[in-house]
Parts: C-alpha cells; sequence; structure tokens
C-alpha cells in the first residue's frame, strides 16, 4: 500500500506564540517541531505499510526552517518527505493548503492518505476534507480504529456518543484522532538514517500551481485585526455550610445544565 | 566578525538551559536526546519510586531500551546504532534525570559488556553476542572487582589457568551490577600471561550468583557477587585480542565518560525539583523562593549544573575528534559526580521535610549519587589520576 502522511513542523507548542504586528501571522522560528497530533498518522501509516511491504511518504506545506519536524518523522520509519515551502505560500487559508497538498498528492498515486483532524498551531480543521475533495477521495474523518479490510478500509468513526462503523474503498482520505494508534519511538538508527533519506522540495509552480490559487490572495480571507481573548470572570464562591449542594443544582438548573 | 553588544531583554533565557547548550547541539544530537527525555518521561518516572522503595530493576525496560537503540549506541555495526560520542552522553544524561540506576544498566551492557566484545573479542564472539546484546534480549554484567580488590583491581585474586585446550576460572567477584539478571558475564581474571577477560554464561557449571541486599543507594538496579568455583570454559570464551589491565581499563573509560554526563542528568533533575518547590512552598506568607538565602542555593545549583554540562561537552567533542587522553575523562567523572551530589544534598534541604521522601526524586537521586561517587573509579582515585598527569609522579601505593 502506497500511503502519503500529511504533516507539519509548527512552532514548539512549549514555547509562547508570537504573532507579526502587521501581517498577523505566526512568526515562524528556524527551529521548529513536528506537530504531535501527527505522530497518530505516522504510526497507523508505518503499520498499513509493514503489514502491505508498502511505503510512507510525507507530504507538508510548511516553513522548512531546519527540517527538524521532518527529520523526527522520517526517523520514526517514513520512506521520504515532500515539503512544500514557498513564499508565495505565507497566509494561505485551509483552501489554499488543501490545493497544494493535493497536487503534491497527485504525483505519489497514493492509495491511502492519512491526515490528522486538526493542527495543533492553527486548529481550523477542515484542510482533510478539502483534500479529499479536491483528490476526488471519500474522506473518513475522525478515525479511532483503522483496519484493512475485502481489499478496503474498516474504520471506527469517533461520534459525540460513541463510534460508527464506516468502510471505504481504496483510495481513501483517512483522518486519525489522538490516540488512535501509540506512535512510536523514533530508533536511533532511525535517527541517523534519517538524514540521508530523500526530501523533495518542489515549489509552487512545481506543482503547477499559481500564486493567485495561494497565499492571502488564494484564501479569500483578509486578518483585520487579532484581539486578546476577553479574561474569564471570576466565577461565583459558595462556601459550604451544609446546604452549598442546593445551591449549586439551583445554578445548574438555571443554566438548564439539568 | 561582527560584535554583538549585549541587550537586555533581548536574548530569551531559560532557566532549565541557561546557558543554552541546547544551540551546542546538531539536530540528530537533538532528537536523540529528546527521544530518550521521552521514553524517561513515559516509562521510568512513573514507576521509579516503587521499584526504588521495593528495590527492583524492572528487566522488561531491557528490550523496550534494546528496541530504542539504546544498548551500545555508540558502537558501530552488528545490530547497534552507530552514533556519535556525544549523542551516547546526552543519553546518559537524560537516563540519569530518570534514576541512576537506569543509566547505569545501560553503562554496564553498553560500555562494560558490549564494548569489550567489539573492541577485544573475536568475529564469531561478536557475532553471536553483539546484536542479541543491542537488542536488551542477553543482558551481560561486569566482574571487575572483588572483596579485597576495588580500587586497585590488580590486586584481584581472581584466576584463569589452562587445563588442555580449556580455561578453568576461579574466584569471586563483589558488587557487580546486573549480576543475577544477566545470561553472561564478562570475568577479568590473572592468567600467567596477565589479566584476562572471558565470556561467561551464565548457565555454565560452578558459576554462581548472589545478589546484594540492603542497600540503600541505587535500590532499582541489581547489584550481585559472583562466585566462580572450577568453572571449565573452552578456549574461545576468551577475548582474544588484549592481555593486561588495559582491556578492563579501556572498558571503564567508555563507561567513566556516559557517567560525567549522566551525573548531570540527575543534578538538573534535582535542581529542577527544588526550583519548582522553591517557587510554590509558602512560608511566612511568601514563596520561599523569594527569600535570599534560597536564591542562593538555587543558584548555585544552577551554575554547577551548567558547568557541569560545559565539561562534559568539551570532553564529548574532544572524543569525537579522537584527540582525547583518558585524564580529561577523569576530570570529567571527578568533578560532575562530585558536583552532583553537591546539588542533590542542597536540593534535598530545599524540599525541607518533603526532601526526604520519595514523592520527590531529589533524596533517591542524593543516594544513588553516593554510589556513583564510588564506582569506576572513587573520586580520590581520580583525584590521584589527574595529579599523576600534570606532576609526573604516580602516589597510588
Ligand atoms: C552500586 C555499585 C555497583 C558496582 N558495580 C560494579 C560492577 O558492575 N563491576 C565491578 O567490577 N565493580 C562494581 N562496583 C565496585 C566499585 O567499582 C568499587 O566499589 C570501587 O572501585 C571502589 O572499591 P572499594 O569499594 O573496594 O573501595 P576501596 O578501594 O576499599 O576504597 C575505600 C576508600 O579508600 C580510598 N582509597 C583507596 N585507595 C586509595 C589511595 N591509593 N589513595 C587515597 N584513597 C584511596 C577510596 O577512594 C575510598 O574512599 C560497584 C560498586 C557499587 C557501590
Amino acid at each position: 500500500m502506497k500511503i502519503a502522511v500529511c504533516v507539519k513542523q509548527i512552532p514548539d507548542p512549549a514555547t509562547p506564540y508570537e504573532l507579526d504586528p502587521e501581517t498577523h501571522f505566526v512568526v515562524r522560528p528556524n527551529d521548529q517541531v513536528l506537530d504531535d497530533t501527527d505522530r497518530y498518522g505516522i504510526e497507523l501509516a508505518l503499520q498499513l505499510a509493514e503489514a502491505t511491504e508498502g511505503s510512507v511518504t510525507l507530504v507538508s506545506m510548511s516553513p522548512a526552517g531546519g527540517l527538524q519536524g521532518i527529520r523526527q518523522a522520517l526517523a520514526m520509519g517514513a520512506d521520504k518527505a515532500i515539503i512544500i515551502d514557498d513564499e508565495s505560500l505565507r497566509g494561505s487559508g485551509a483552501l489554499g493548503t488543501a490545493k497544494v497538498l493535493s497536487a503534491a498528492i497527485k504525483g505519489e498515486e497514493a492509495d491511502l492518505v492519512i491526515a490528522g483532524t486538526e493542527s495543533t498551531d492553527g486548529y481550523v480543521g477542515l484542510v482533510p476534507q478539502m483534500l479529499a475533495e479536491l483528490l476526488g477521495l471519500p474522506a473518513l474523518t475522525f478515525a479511532k480504529k483503522v483496519e484493512q479490510a475485502d481489499g478496503g478500509l474498516r474504520v471506527e468513526r469517533q461520534t459525540a456518543l460513541g463510534y460508527d462503523v464506516v468502510e471505504s474503498p481504496l483510495p481513501a482520505l483517512v483522518t486519525v484522532t489522538s490516540g488512535a494508534v501509540e506512535p512510536r519511538y523514533p530508533t536511533f538508527k532511525g535517527i541517523m538514517q534519517a538524514k540521508s533519506k530523500p526530501i523533495e522540495q518542489p515549489s509552487v509552480a512545481d506543482l503547477g500551481l499559481t500564486a493567485e490559487d495561494v497565499g492571502v490572495a488564494g484564501s479569500g480571507q483578509h486578518i483585520t485585526a487579532v484581539e486578546p481573548a476577553p479574561e474569564r470572570g471570576g466565577g461565583v464562591k459558595i462556601v459550604d455550610e451544609g446546604e452549598a449542594h442546593l445551591e449549586i443544582v439551583k445554578i445548574l438548573e438555571q443554566a438548564k445544565v439539568i | 566578525m561582527t560584535k554583538h553588544s549585549v541587550r537586555p531583554g533581548s536574548v530569551t533565557v531559560d532557566p532549565r538551559d541557561f546557558l543554552a547548550v541546547d544551540a551546542l547541539l546538531d539536530d540528530e544530537e537533538r532528537l536523540i536526546r529528546d527521544t530518550v527525555r521521552q521514553f524517561v518521561g513515559d516509562r521510568i518516572l512513573p514507576g521509579i519510586a516503587d521499584w526504588f522503595e521495593e528495590g527492583i530493576f524492572p528487566i522488561e525496560l531491557a528490550k523496550e531500551m534494546g528496541s530504542l537503540g539504546l544498548l551500545g549506541m555508540h558502537l558501530d555495526g552488528y545490530g547497534c546504532a552507530g552514533t556519535s560520542n556525544v549523542a551516547y552522553g546526552l543519553a546518559c544524561t537524560e537516563l540519569e534525570a530518570g534514576d541512576s540506576g537506569t543509566r547505569s544498566f545501560v553503562s554496564v551492557q553498553g560500555s562494560l559488556c558490549m564494548f569489550p566484545i567489539r573492541a577485544f573479542g573475536s568475529e564469531e564472539q561478536k557475532q553471536e553476542w553483539l546484536p542479541q546484546m543491542a537488542a536488551g534480549e542477553a543482558i551481560g554484567c561486569f566482574g571487575l572487582t572483588e572483596a579485597d580488590a576495588g580500587s586497585d583491581p590488580s590486586s584481584m585474586r581472581t584466576t584463569a589457568r589452562r587445563d588442555g585446550g580449556d580455561w578453568v576460572i576461579n574466584g569471586s567477584k563483589m558488587w557487580i551490577t546486573n549480576g543475577s539478571v544477566s545470561q553472561l558475564a564478562i570475568v577479568w581474571a590473572k592468567t600467567d600471561e596477565g589479566v584476562r577477560g572471558f565470556i561467561v554464561p551464565r548457565d555454565t557449571k560452578g558459576f554462581t550468583v548472589n545478589d546484594i541486599h540492603q542497600k540503600l543507594s541505587l535500590r532499582a538496579s541489581v547489584t550481585s557477587e559472583l562466585v566462580l568455583d572450577d568453572v571449565r570454559l573452552p578456549a574461545d570464551a576468551v577475548l582474544p585480542e588484549v592481555v593486561g589491565m588495559r582491556g578492563p581499563l579501556s572498558c571503564l573509560n567508555e563507561a567513566r565518560f556516559g557517567i560525567m554526563y549522566g551525573a548531570i542528568g540527575a543534578a538538573r533533575a534535582c535542581y529542577e525539583a527544588a526550583l519548582d518547590y522553591a517557587g510554590e512552598r509558602m512560608m511566612f506568607d511568601k514563596p520561599i523562593a523569594s527569600f535570599q538565602l534560597i536564591q542562593r542555593q538555587l543558584v548555585e545549583m544552577l551554575v554547577k549544573v551548567n558547568r557541569g554540562m560545559l565539561v562534559a561537552m568539551h570532553v564529548g567533542r574532544m572524543k569525537d575528534a579522537g584527540t582525547l587522553d583518558p585524564s580529561h575523562i577523569s576530570f570529567g567523572k571527578l568533578d560532575n559526580v562530585r558536583m552532583a551530589l553537591e546539588v542533590a544534598r542542597e536540593a534535598r534541604s530545599v524540599l525541607g521535610a518533603n526532601g526526604i521522601t520519595l514523592e520527590y526524586p531529589v533524596i533517591r537521586h542524593m543516594n544513588n549519587l553516593e554510589s556513583v561517587l564510588t564506582y569506576e573509579g572513587t573520586n580520590e582515585i581520580h583525584t590521584l589520576i589527574l595529579g599523576n598527569k600534570i606532576t609526573g609522579i604516580p602516589a597510588f601505593g
């Protein structure tokens, strides 16, 4: 099975994010890390590829920087990476990102495309569905378990109340939830080999796209202002003198929770 | 070269990496360090207080460490990852930030057992043992010290004599890490030609192992006595490529190098525990971190931990460049282990009564470091090695 996994390099979430005061875009340092939630998709891809003697290609649209995040993903065992970093991509929205990823994945003739449910820096959560549409693939989202079945896939799809069982032929696109699989640690041998694995860096033009398709122009969006989130109110303090539970019930009733 | 001026506030300073040592590492070293840190966080820290209290080393960790590539990581070929010496050192720092026992396990397996087979073994010995040892499927122990031969191992009484085509070993070894969890022992014994190393499989007739109990240090690590009573081994059990004390001493150099880095991990864990605690613990209506005396203690720890790391990084780069003398490792082992012990004691006092419980890592590290101070050359022995180096006068005997 040929598998493409969408991954993203993001600024280390342990350090506070900075926004550029003019463009309002996140300032991206040279040193970035692999988005932690991508490790689940990579693990799933590696398991499926190992079971089918297949291959795993990472596809990423993000500032290349020092490629640390991509190397981390390659060290887990992926075979190669395609990373698209182009000045014209700055300010791309979900649709622009999906266009770029789909153009890169088309050349790979993947049987399966895997993505996370949303990125940890953007939290938009729309790219995978748009990508499936552009690639003409069924989108199996929020998978908490993925198995091969009858030449296709059987997926347990997380819902608000439990899960649905969904089946689909291949090719298809799957988004995996965090915790769906147990991501492996990169092995030291993997880390040593990662630097000699191929990393392709096509330009937007190489992918057959123009500057109008991507970036601020392609997004159809314009960030007019950024405001800090309002501070949370202080809440209500109830001192328990034996009757506190009644007060809490009253508040919950008022909020129509019970 | 452009000269930058210092602009206060223009650079972010990380209290946990004050001198930005991170910038001295390449991507590969950073990734190895981060992977070991994550492994320690996931697999060591949640259980370590119980293992220490119960006095056990969870042997199932061996295979997990093997699949990660930790065992014999800086050796080449035969299933080993072949990383740089600095990467090996950084892995030791992270392991020992978990527990000195975990780091000891890795030091013994990689530096004391796999290294001599790699450096002095026959091709058959390498192929038989190294891949399974790298995978954590076969565990080794290293028998040099005896009850009456510690700092002066050349006074050992264990002997190996030739009998026809065989070797027959008699004697006992004391304080042997991993003894009862091992499948093979590297035993050093006196022969007519000088000291030689032997690979002794655990199931060899006449070879017995007794664990040492009632330890108050390195409790999450197995320490044993090895007894060799007319142990008969075939001719090919000897490590063919080395005769004399150079054999065991070159293993010790490898392991001491890892300890120089490892001790910083224990010290760092203590410093960070004290820093966190001091920020939260309220006394006289203030966090204790607001008292000058506590700040001084924290700063002493900070300075020591960072200085120790700079020494280790420098010695590590020298080892990778091939410009290292064994006395440089003595410098690092001597200073970093005593530094770590001082930091642990200081941190212990910052934590007050909480500092004596296993709820916090500090007293565990403090007790462990007492062993680390003694094994692999006591502080006095490393002092004498350095004294000899700078004066040219040996003062050991
Ligand atoms: C937990 C633990 C694990 C160990 N694991 C192993 C292992 O796996 N394999 C192994 O072979 N050994 C192992 N050892 C043994 C360790 O290497 C020895 O304990 C160490 O070499 C010191 O020997 P000793 O205990 O006999 O102390 P001694 O040599 O008796 O020293 C006692 C004191 O005298 C000092 N001293 C000795 N000679 C001099 C001198 N010339 N000048 C000044 N001071 C001197 C020492 O520094 C020390 O302070 C381990 C020890 C411990 C505690």
